[in-house]
């Protein structure tokens, strides 16, 4: 069981107060898959994603960040039980998207450094702690059900 | 994985660019190390100020970042470059090799905080391409 102090939550819920779903969701995903252009594998049937342009003007890719992030807020409404909330979406993940896990961990620093730049100075050490410790628990959950 | 030379380009220009607030950037760093992986404290335990705003930290964070512009200018030849600050780490801080990527990880978080306009996805990636060979290069002369 994760324990969360109060200082924790609410510098999570705070963060996420903060966040445009389309806006972030667009950015993180597309980051990701200029940064890390090895996760364009598992996106083979979202058209062209030929260079950093193409991928960030991809609507699809967009529409798909926003997914992303409207399952990241089911685990911030469920912050006392991840790992049976993503239970189904670990088994999707990994059945039937054959996602390498290690890849969770590469959208979650790119969520992390684009939320860094929204907020800018109030996304203190503190804050990214917080998000950090949040973001790992929800890759473990992700990974939970692979065997 | 190597730098092309629009990489090399790209990371030499905007070090240039935001070198006024280097210090800024290693001190911001550093003390988000500690903060978010708390491990990281131990190779400063001779320290009587651990705090994230202390001048302790502070100043390490500059040297640390002093180090980064030393390889930026060093960018053609890595390995060769940062031969002796490897010594200096493999043999006598002996900072597990795993703690570069957390910092690189820190610093491109500083970078994106602080110029969030200018880091874009393209310029992310040559900065993080730029950084794992950073910390290649340091390594080299642990075994």
């Amino acid at each position: 069981m994760v324990e969360w102090t109060d200082k924790e939550r609410a510098a999570i819920s705070d963060i996420f107060s903060k966040l445009d779903y389309d806006e972030v969701g667009q950015k993180c995903l597309s980051r990701c898959l200029i940064v890390y252009p090895w996760t364009q594998r598992y996106f083979g049937a979202f058209g062209n994603l030929y260079n950093a342009e193409a991928i960030m003007n991809n609507p699809l890719i967009a529409k798909h960040g926003t997914t992303v992030l409207r399952g990241l807020e089911r685990a911030l409404n469920n912050m006392d039980d991840i790992k049976n909330t993503y239970a189904e979406l670990s088994v999707l993940h990994s059945e039937k998207l054959h996602v390498d896990p290690d890849n969770f961990k590469l959208l979650s620093d790119c969520l992390t450094i684009v939320i860094a730049a929204k907020m800018g100075t109030t996304f203190t050490p503190e804050y990214q702690a917080s998000f950090q410790k949040f973001l790992s628990v929800v890759v473990s959950a992700l990974g939970k059900q692979y065997h | 994985m190597s730098l092309s030379a629009k990489e090399k380009v790209i990371v030499k220009d905007f070090f240039a660019k935001v070198s006024s607030r280097s210090d800024e950037i290693g001190a911001e760093a550093l003390a988000r190390l500690i903060v978010v992986y708390p491990q990281t404290k131990s190779y400063f335990a001779h320290w009587k100020d651990l705090s994230p705003n202390g001048a302790p930290v502070r100043k390490h964070g500059i040297t640390v970042m002093g180090g980064v512009y030393e390889a930026v200018s060093k960018i053609d030849d890595l390995a060769g470059g940062l031969l002796t600050l490897s010594e200096l780490h493999a043999f006598m801080l002996r900072v597990d090799p795993v703690n570069f990527k957390i910092l690189s990880h820190c610093i491109l978080v500083v970078l994106s905080m602080m110029f969030a306009e200018e880091f874009t996805p393209q310029i992310h990636v040559a900065v993080d391409k730029f950084l794992a060979l950073l910390a290649l290069a340091l390594a080299e002369k642990y075994r």
